[in-house]
């Protein structure tokens, strides 16, 4: 077990690897450079120079690629063309608004997205499922910036609960920011919610087709003992992978809804830098967002394999 | 019991009447028939609205500016004072065609990759998946964004885009399928009588993968949609004053504390078709024996 | 007192097709299971055995409702029961075991932990007591080494012991009736006689009712008291098993029986026309009716009643039954092969090794072989042109390996393959020419697998068709209704899919797609394995009926020895890969034989409660064959001791004309043998 969890973590690196080569690749192809792009009609003379030679354009592109790759492994992603300052430094503040309006979704929509879709699975074709199933369609469907303009239209403007917009610098406390990341977070959870208990339920319903669970009702198990000793544990080891697919999915949904409510994440930083043409702060978020990704995957993959008897048991064979 | 009909349906069918009667099959479910009745309305629509438009959807009129929905603007009229019904029946067309042609180039270079993927195997499989892996990992907004900004917003760029980092998910989807094909003793046994390469898989294996392909295409296709459309909003999708709902929806936000029927009109525009669009899938899918939900939108 | 545990009353069962049509699958069942017998219910796949069985737990399957009837368990309709009530009887009075306890154990739950929980819910011992029980059971169902079994996971066991698991866990709750669907189906031959053997003691020891599922009567002969024959949803005759297994007087039965082959006979048996109609699709008459020689008018129209015949104890659901009375099943050997072997060889296997081992990428560049110890090692086999070769052996015995190298689909490692006397076949598929490839053409075991579901019939026999000779047009049109007919299909068949046709008919079109090319040579892998024996018959009578005709020439692998007996003019037996016997079919199975031969022989079940299977071997699985000896050293009840373990043993060759390789003296195997 310990060699494929080590190969699962050698392939991750590989991956960012490549998105590292895509991204850098990426960039060099596209017509005109990181400073000509952010520069725009003054990229010439002085301004132009003094740009090529700060971001060490004048040097072949594989030993600027190399030389880049080593500082990012240590952790440094260069300097900001626009705000003349580390990237680091832009980026820190950023990360932890975004993680906190992420994990504040994902904490309520993966408990709610079990509940619902166990639900649905239990009371299939029947009322709870029909009412459950549909809203889940309608809010999975609809683009967050849709369902976010409407939280804020209702929510903020006809009933004035909470405050539509985020007004706040980028570096305020978590308790200062709570308020605020109220509507962002139910525009992010309802989407990912309603993804998530889709897959729930059509696992959980998968395995209450199989043999061993007419087996368990034979054997007079008794109806919710049976749901939780016998279903559970099968229907939602092969959908933890498929919700890790989706979390990090939704993390182009997450930049979207953050430009929504103006709030001061790395979502609105890619809009921003993008905007600015700011090259290597995008490259700087591709590795980060790529990152991410990676991880969740990752923690799916280690989950799978340390809850999954098969797998478990292979080194105590061998 | 799908056997059992097909044992007593005697006469072979002809391809259209295959088609019609999976659509048949389609619409005999409620949300299968909605989905497909809203997907034709926004067709019909996206084609002749032009004709009935009642006004210029780019006169901009100071002096209409903001009105409330009444009979002469059923929807009420915009910051810049055009007349937002106009826009809203006009405002699906871009991205419904943009996308419709976006999906077709992923179905067929993600379909191709994938089948050839499956087929060889080996490293060559190893390195092309772990690259669309890599892919996958970077968020597509980001890459349209970046790609969109550098290169613009014309529909000759955002067609391919869009095909690119759509089609990536659909490699995928093509080499499970071939993989699960080609493991058949179908396929051994055209191995063994000696067919070409090509031969087996034109005969063999593109019948048996081409229901799951497409089904993929399809769901794509809301998705892209649905990209495209947070691309309008985000301001790097349709350029003004090319009538939008994405884009309209990010303009006419600033100002919704007012002027609300000028965000709701192309909110509802846009909610049903991708709804619609979404139903006719799984309807879709559900139609050619395919289980759609347990798949991760990648 | 009331002598039956369970009584079932005019139970119909039934689904709603997709148009809202009710189709039934069930039909008016009636039938008593009294207490301490043990009651076999045999039919063809889809009959309703399994629903039957089911409804006697009161469990009816998602999307099948009762339409009428009642399923008395000690007068007490299941059928009207809920959960809670349901849940006090399921596992404590009555149990059931599954048909494939692979599927039907819990993934996630230890071996110990669903025995325990079956033995908390239906007992109320203490911890201790539960604990000690767990191994009584486990020791029971003769498991070795209970408190390891205990801990272990479901996958981490074989097929034959997940089977006793399975029982283990069914006994836990001492129930007073026993089900059990296909208990044996899958497992191996050696292993199946086993399993019965160890629950015609339970039933011995226990008093417990049984209900016996299967659609093997050999299986039904060994373990049954009673049987009840199955027929498209109804039940066609019902009596004591002797009775029943030797003058069955309903014609289905009596065809069955007769379609059966066996190791006592030879030739083939007699084949049944057609196959059981789909339910929804049986006509206003006797359900048989289609394929009954007995036939009246009156069948056509009237459906026949079950009818009880006091002096027999037998009951009967036909109008014609007194004309059987006086037939018995016992057979005369009407299709006896003629079996002499003409030397004249067509394919020479020689010294052939075959690896699945992978190369790593070091050893490819070092050009090092890695596997020495390769699945299949060691074959010489020649055979002649126009006989028909069996391969017989055990699952993982290597059988359609063979096959595949022959059909150039895996490289051999040593060794070669020569056809036609001069040939060398290469083992890579692309270096063989048109002409090598369309002389060798296979067949293989599950048609819904071999045959392409999207396309027709016509697709699926014209693509040898085109390949090979180019047909186009008329030409092929008519090729291919010539070969349909040489199937025995009509024209007609052409613009089906596969999924519009029976079992035996895809197998069939299989048959008609490898002889389009002509060949000399058809690879039979398991045949025959996936189809009811009432359509394994017809579909042995057509490979024999075409090779007479064509002359062609088959190696036709089978783990069923009783099919190979029928078939075959020569046998090869192997075990883990390696040849253990080879000769005429009429001598290997005569003594003396190799012990493994002598071992499957005796597993063997014939469908005759008078002939008991010999278990000589134990049933365990070995995952590789030894490096080094005996390949059957391991279940070998003769071994010798080190020798066998450290010496390949060499061939002897017996008066009547077989190989077999083994340490022992031939004379001296002949003489314990007998
Ligand atoms: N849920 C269901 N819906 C519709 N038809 C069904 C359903 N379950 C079983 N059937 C049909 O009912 C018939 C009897 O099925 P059953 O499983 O009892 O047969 P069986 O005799 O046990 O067959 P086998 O030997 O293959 O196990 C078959 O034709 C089958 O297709
Ligand atoms: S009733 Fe008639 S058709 Fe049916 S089994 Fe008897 S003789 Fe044959
Ligand atoms: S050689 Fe020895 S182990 Fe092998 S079959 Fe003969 S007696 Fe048994
Ligand atoms: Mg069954």
């Amino acid at each position: 077990m310990f060699f494929l969890i080590f190969k699962r973590f050698i392939l991750g690196l590989v991956t960012l690897f490549i998105v590292s080569l895509i991204t850098f690749i990426g960039v060099e192809i596209l017509p005109g450079d990181a400073c000509t792009s952010y520069l725009e009609r003054e990229a010439f003379g002085e301004a132009l120079a003094a740009c090529i030679k700060r971001l060490g354009l004048d040097i072949p592109a594989h030993e600027r690629y190399i030389s880049w790759a080593y500082n990012v492994i240590q952790g440094d992603f260069g300097y900001s063309l626009s705000g003349q300052m580390q990237i680091n430094e832009v980026l820190g503040p950023r990360i932890k608004n975004s993680l906190v309006l992420a994990s504040a979704a994902i904490i309520i929509g993966i408990p709610l997205a079990l509940i619902l879709g166990i639900i649905t699975a239990l009371w299939r074709d029947k009322m709870p499922d029909i009412i459950i199933s549909t809203v889940a369609i309608f809010s999975m469907t609809i683009p967050e910036f849709i369902s976010a303009t409407l939280l804020i239209l209702i929510v903020a403007i006809w009933l004035e609960w909470l405050p539509g917009i985020v007004i706040v610098p980028t570096d305020v406390t978590f308790f200062e920011l709570l308020p605020n990341i109220i509507l962002p977070v139910i525009a992010i959870a309802m989407i990912m919610t309603a993804h998530m208990a889709r897959m729930v339920r059509s696992s959980v319903i998968q395995v209450m087709a199989s043999d061993y669970i007419q087996m368990a009702i034979l054997k007079g198990v008794p109806y919710w003992k049976m749901v939780f000793k016998h279903v559970l544990p099968n229907a939602l080891l092969p959908a933890i992978n498929v919700v890790a697919l989706t979390i990090a999915w939704l993390l182009g949904g997450v930049v979207v809804t953050e430009v929504v409510f103006n709030y001061p994440g790395l979502g609105r930083l890619v809009i921003e830098s993008i905007s600015n043409r700011d090259l290597p702060v995008v490259q700087a978020l591709g590795i980060i967002l790529a990152s991410i990704y990676v991880s969740i995957n990752f923690i799916a993959d280690l989950l799978t394999l340390m809850l999954n008897p098969r797998l478990k048991t292979l080194q105590t064979r061998k | 019991m799908e056997n059992l009909k097909n044992i007593f349906n005697e006469n072979p069918k002809s391809s259209l009447e295959k088609v019609l009667d999976i659509i048949s099959t389609m619409a005999s479910k409620p949300s299968g028939f909605i989905g497909l009745a809203i997907l034709i309305f926004h067709i019909i629509l996206a084609i002749t609205s032009p004709w009935f438009a009642p006004y210029d959807y780019k006169a901009i009129n100071p002096s209409l500016m903001l009105n409330a929905p009444s009979s002469e603007f059923w929807f009420g009229t915009d910051s810049l004072g055009r007349d937002v019904f106009t826009r809203t029946i006009l405002g699906g067309r871009t991205a419904l065609t943009i996308t419709f042609f976006g999906s077709i180039i992923a179905l067929l270079w993600g379909g191709l990759l994938g089948i050839f993927c499956g087929l060889v195997g080996g490293r060559i499989d190893d390195v092309v998946m772990r690259i669309v892996d890599a892919f996958l990992s970077i968020p597509w907004i980001l890459a349209m964004l970046l790609i969109v900004s550098l290169l613009g917003t014309t529909t000759e760029v955002l067609i391919p885009a869009l095909g690119f980092f759509y089609g990536k998910g659909i490699v995928r989807v093509a080499r499970a399928a071939t993989h699960d094909v080609i493991a058949k003793d179908f396929i051994v046994s055209a191995k063994a009588r000696g067919h070409s390469n090509i031969s087996i898989i034109w005969n063999e294996i593109l019948p048996n993968v081409r229901d799951a392909i497409l089904v993929e295409g399809a769901m794509r296709w809301s998705w892209m949609l649905l990209g495209f459309s947070s691309l309008s909003f985000l301001g790097f999708g349709v350029s003004p004053p090319t009538p939008d709902w994405g884009l309209m929806i990010s303009n006419a936000r600033g100002l919704m504390s007012f002027a609300w029927w000028a965000v709701i009109a192309p909110i509802v525009g846009l909610s049903s078709l991708i709804i619609g669009i979404n139903l006719t899938a799984d309807a879709f899918a559900k139609a050619l024996g395919i289980d759609r939900s347990t798949k991760a939108p990648v | 007192m009331n002598t039956n545990i369970q009584e079932i009353k005019d139970l119909s069962i039934g689904f709603k097709s997709q148009k809202g049509k009710q189709i039934s699958i069930l039909r008016n069942i009636t039938t008593n299971i009294r207490k301490g017998e043990t009651v076999g219910i045999v039919g063809e796949s889809g009959s309703g055995k399994s629903t039957l069985a089911l409804a006697m737990m009161g469990y009816i399957k998602h999307g099948l409702f009762t339409t009428g009837g009642e399923c008395l368990f000690k007068s007490q309709d299941l059928l009207s029961l809920n959960n809670k009530e349901l849940e006090d009887i399921r596992g404590r009075k009555i149990a059931m075991i599954p048909q494939n306890a692979g599927q039907a154990l819990t993934p996630n739950l230890k071996i110990g932990y669903q025995i325990e929980e079956a033995l908390k819910l239906h007992t109320d011992f203490s911890k201790a007591k539960r604990e000690q029980k767990i191994s009584e059971l486990l020791n029971q169902v003769r498991l070795p080494s209970p408190s390891i079994m205990a801990l272990r996971y479901p996958h981490e066991l074989s097929g034959g012991q997940q089977q006793r698991v399975a029982v283990a866990m069914a006994l836990a709750g001492n129930p007073e009736l026993l089900l059990l669907d296909e208990p044996t189906t899958g497992l191996d031959v050696t292993t199946q006689a086993h399993v019965l053997e160890l629950l015609k003691d339970l039933a011995k020891d226990t008093g417990t009712s049984m209900v016996y599922v299967s659609h093997d009567l050999g299986a039904i002969a060994q373990v049954c008291d009673r049987v009840i024959v199955m027929y498209s949803g109804e039940i066609v005759l019902e009596g004591p098993v002797r009775k029943i297994l030797k003058e069955p007087i309903h014609p289905y039965t009596y065809g069955l029986l007769k379609s059966i082959p066996k190791l006592s006979l030879s030739g083939l048996p007699d084949s049944m026309p057609g196959s059981q109609p789909q339910p929804g699709n049986i006509g206003s008459g006797c359900s048989f009716y289609d394929r009954c020689n007995f036939s009246s008018d009156e069948c056509k129209f009237k459906v026949p009643e079950l009818e009880y015949l006091s002096e027999i104890d037998t009951s009967v659901r036909c109008f014609n039954h007194s004309e059987l009375i006086s037939k018995t099943s016992e057979q005369k050997i009407t299709n006896e092969l003629k079996k002499e072997i003409i030397i004249d060889e067509i394919l020479d296997l020689k010294d052939v090794s075959i690896s699945y081992a992978k190369q790593g990428i070091i050893d490819q560049f070092l050009n090092k072989v890695t596997d020495t110890n390769p699945t299949v090692k060691d074959i010489n086999i020649n055979i002649n042109k126009g006989e028909t070769i069996a391969l017989v052996g055990e699952s993982g015995s290597g059988k359609s390996t063979i096959l595949k190298s022959i059909a150039g689909l895996l490289k051999t490692k040593d060794g070669y393959i020569k056809f036609n006397k001069e040939k060398l076949l290469s083992g890579d598929l692309k270096k063989r020419n048109s002409d090598d490839l369309r002389s060798i053409q296979l067949i293989f075991q599950n048609p819904d697998e071999s045959l392409n579901p999207n396309h027709t019939v016509e697709q699926i026999l014209s693509q040898p068709l085109k390949l090979y000779f180019g047909l186009t047009g008329n030409k092929l049109k008519s090729s291919i209704a010539e070969l349909l007919k040489k199937v025995r299909l009509g024209a007609f068949y052409m613009s089906r899919y596969p999924r519009q046709l029976s079992g035996g008919e895809k197998q069939r079109i299989a048959v008609a797609r490898a002889f389009a090319a002509r060949p000399d040579i058809i690879l039979c892998d398991e045949v025959t394995s996936a189809l009811d024996v009432s359509v394994q018959a017809a579909v042995l009578d057509l490979l024999q009926k075409l090779k007479e005709e064509l002359g062609t020439t088959y190696v036709f692998v089978s783990h069923d020895l009783a099919v190979v007996k029928a078939i075959s003019d020569r046998v090869a037996v192997l075990y883990q890969g390696r040849l253990c016997e080879i000769g005429p079919s009429k001598d290997v199975y005569q003594f003396p034989s190799h012990p493994y031969t002598e071992v499957l022989i005796g597993a063997v079940l014939e469908p005759d409660p008078d002939i008991r299977p010999k278990l000589v071997a134990e049933d365990i699985v070995e995952e590789k064959p030894p490096e080094i000896g005996c390949s059957f050293q391991g279940r070998c009840p003769r071994i010798l001791g080190d020798k066998c373990r450290n010496e390949t043993p060499p061939w002897q060759f017996g008066d009547n004309g077989n190989a077999i390789r083994c340490h022992i003296d031939i004379e001296e195997l002949k003489i314990q043998q007998s």
